[in-house]
């Protein structure tokens, strides 16, 4: 049995002399590109949704209209100020600001601390380093063995917190089949809401947590049989992971976009049959 | 055929800088093919280390235009016009040209607790192919040491290089800790001593592996994932108070089932 205090230190020798001139990169290819479309869209994101978490009106199309649409950065709407129809029967009194700001903390901290967007902001924001075999930005590295970063952890923790908003979004996404006043329809809105819903379920299924939960941890398959086929069937899904949270981060800001110009009278949600 | 330069490092622990070579170009080269030709006619005394010539024994890691490749696998025509860029491996010492000296993977290797099995039934070892197959994947590494090279922790940083294992021991040590039958518990080794909450998991080392090792998303991050159920995962911590169920150490893991 050998552990961790058996793992005696050897001594490495460091230094001498590296090869190759001293500059930052010899890549002569748009090595930059990559980390700058990932650092324009992140950004673009951010902004975007501190604007509409901030907006707190428009967000909820009503009865009035007949449809049940509601953004995803505002459901499960939990406070008093939420606008009458679009609060689950309970609300928060004490939550004086936006309630999107309350909803949005479980998906921010579940893409923050995402193994796919770490990638991505670590090398396009961060750059460190901004691409392989690019110079780390950084004089100095410690990684995630630290605070703040060592709280890249608990990305668990949002996956399972952003399992229960995904029932909920899936939730909003069949209540907007109901259009108040008319009966059970598929408008455009709608089918917004659902594709919105998808996205999302696929993104938090193809989790690297979430592959590790499901049968990763286990040291043999053999002796649990349903952990290795549930592992085997998100496997699939890991694999696309930077997909899908691609796909579901542009998607949940167009579906609140969406609800948006529906919610302010822009236009109209088309009803479809 | 038109002509290529080739722009080669020359140097030892002393200094050096690039040569150019200029040569006929020959179809089907690889890189490494060229080298080779420049050996027989222009340089006799360009060191490069190789071997196999077929991208299996992990030899001729080299830094082809800035990127790490084995020099044996990248085809000349594949390769940007102008000058080709052939520099070693940053991140080790130089020995003379192209030759690094990549000791420091084989010390860190030292320190990997072995594979241990339990005590030996009656019936012998049993495995089943499920589990068989599960590590197969980190046994295809050919040791190049490109995703060690490529790898910013002790690229940029050299002196993480005293606890920091690297993408090709994260394998090794995922390989062994999927191994159904290895009793070790290596979860606290990982993250103490090895250096894992290091890697920031860009996948560098994933993109440059010749053998389309999956490093990150089948060896680093499981261990990560192994190291949160360890020290971190609140269900599991919760789960143990409820059960009145502490934690068990090392031993405790080895001797009984480690699922």
């Amino acid at each position: 049995m050998t552990t961790v205090d058996d793992a005696t230190v050897t001594p490495v020798v460091l230094g001498g002399t590296r090869g190759g001139p001293d500059v930052p990169t010899l890549r002569r290819d748009r090595w930059w590109l990559q980390p700058l479309v990932s650092a324009s869209v992140l950004i673009a994101f951010v902004v975007y949704a501190t604007w509409a978490a901030f907006a707190n009106k428009d967000y909820y199309v009503g009865a009035a209209a007949h449809r049940d649409l509601i953004s995803p950065f505002y459901s499960p709407c939990l406070t008093a100020s939420c606008v009458p129809g679009s609060h689950p029967g309970f609300y928060l009194t004490w939550w004086e600001i936006s309630p999107a700001i309350l909803i949005l903390i479980v998906p921010l901290g579940f893409r923050l601390t995402c193994y796919y967007y770490r990638r991505a902001y670590y090398r396009s924001i961060w750059l460190s380093p901004p691409n392989c075999s690019v110079a780390d930005a950084h004089g100095s590295y410690s990684g995630e063995t630290r605070f703040p970063l060592i709280l890249q952890n608990v990305h668990r923790w949002f996956f399972y917190l952003g399992l229960a908003l995904n029932v909920i979004l899936t939730i909003d996404a069949v209540v907007s089949y109901g259009e108040p006043g008319v009966g059970v329809g598929v408008s455009v809105g709608s089918l917004v809401l659902t594709a919105n819903a998808a996205l999302l379920w696929l993104y938090s299924l193809s989790c690297h947590s979430c592959r590790h939960l499901c049968g990763g941890q286990v040291r043999r398959f053999s002796d649990h049989p349903i952990r290795y086929r549930l592992w085997k069937l998100v496997t699939p899904l890991n694999a696309n992971h930077m997909k899908f949270a691609w796909a579901s981060l542009v998607f949940v800001a167009l579906t609140d976009l969406y609800v948006r110009l529906v919610a302010s009278g822009a236009f109209h949600d088309p009803r479809l049959f | 055929m038109s002509d290529v330069t080739m722009r080669i490092w020359r140097g030892d622990p002393a200094g050096g800088d690039f040569e150019e070579y200029a040569l006929e170009a020959q179809e089907g080269e690889v890189v490494l093919d060229v080298v080779h030709r420049i050996q027989a006619t222009q340089a006799p005394d360009l060191a490069c280390r190789w071997n196999c010539k077929a991208g299996k024994c992990g030899s001729c890691s080299a830094e082809i235009n800035g990127t790490p490749r084995l020099m044996c696998m990248t085809r000349m025509d594949q390769l940007p016009e102008g000058p080709v860029t052939v520099a070693p491996m940053r991140t080790f010492p130089v020995v003379r040209d192209l030759v690094t000296d990549v000791s420091f993977n084989y010390e860190v290797a030292k320190r990997i607790p072995a594979f241990e099995p339990p005590a030996r039934p009656a019936e012998g070892y049993r495995m089943q192919q499920i589990d068989v197959e599960r590590g197969q994947e980190f046994r295809k590494c050919i040791e190049c040491f490109m995703c060690q090279n490529v790898c910013h922790v002790i690229r940029d940083h050299e002196e993480n290089k005293p606890h920091y294992a690297g993408p090709r021991f994260f394998i090794r040590l995922a390989e062994l800790e999927t191994h159904p039958l290895d009793t070790n518990d290596r979860r606290e080794l990982v993250r103490q001593r090895m250096g894992l909450g290091l890697c920031n998991i860009t996948k560098c080392c994933t993109e440059v592996c010749p053998e389309h090792i999956k490093i990150t998303d089948n060896g680093i991050i499981p261990m990560k994932e192994r190291v949160v159920d360890a020290s971190y995962d609140p269900v599991g911590w919760l789960g143990r108070k409820i059960m009145r169920r502490p934690k068990r150490s090392p031993e405790e893991a080895a001797a009984g089932s480690s699922s």
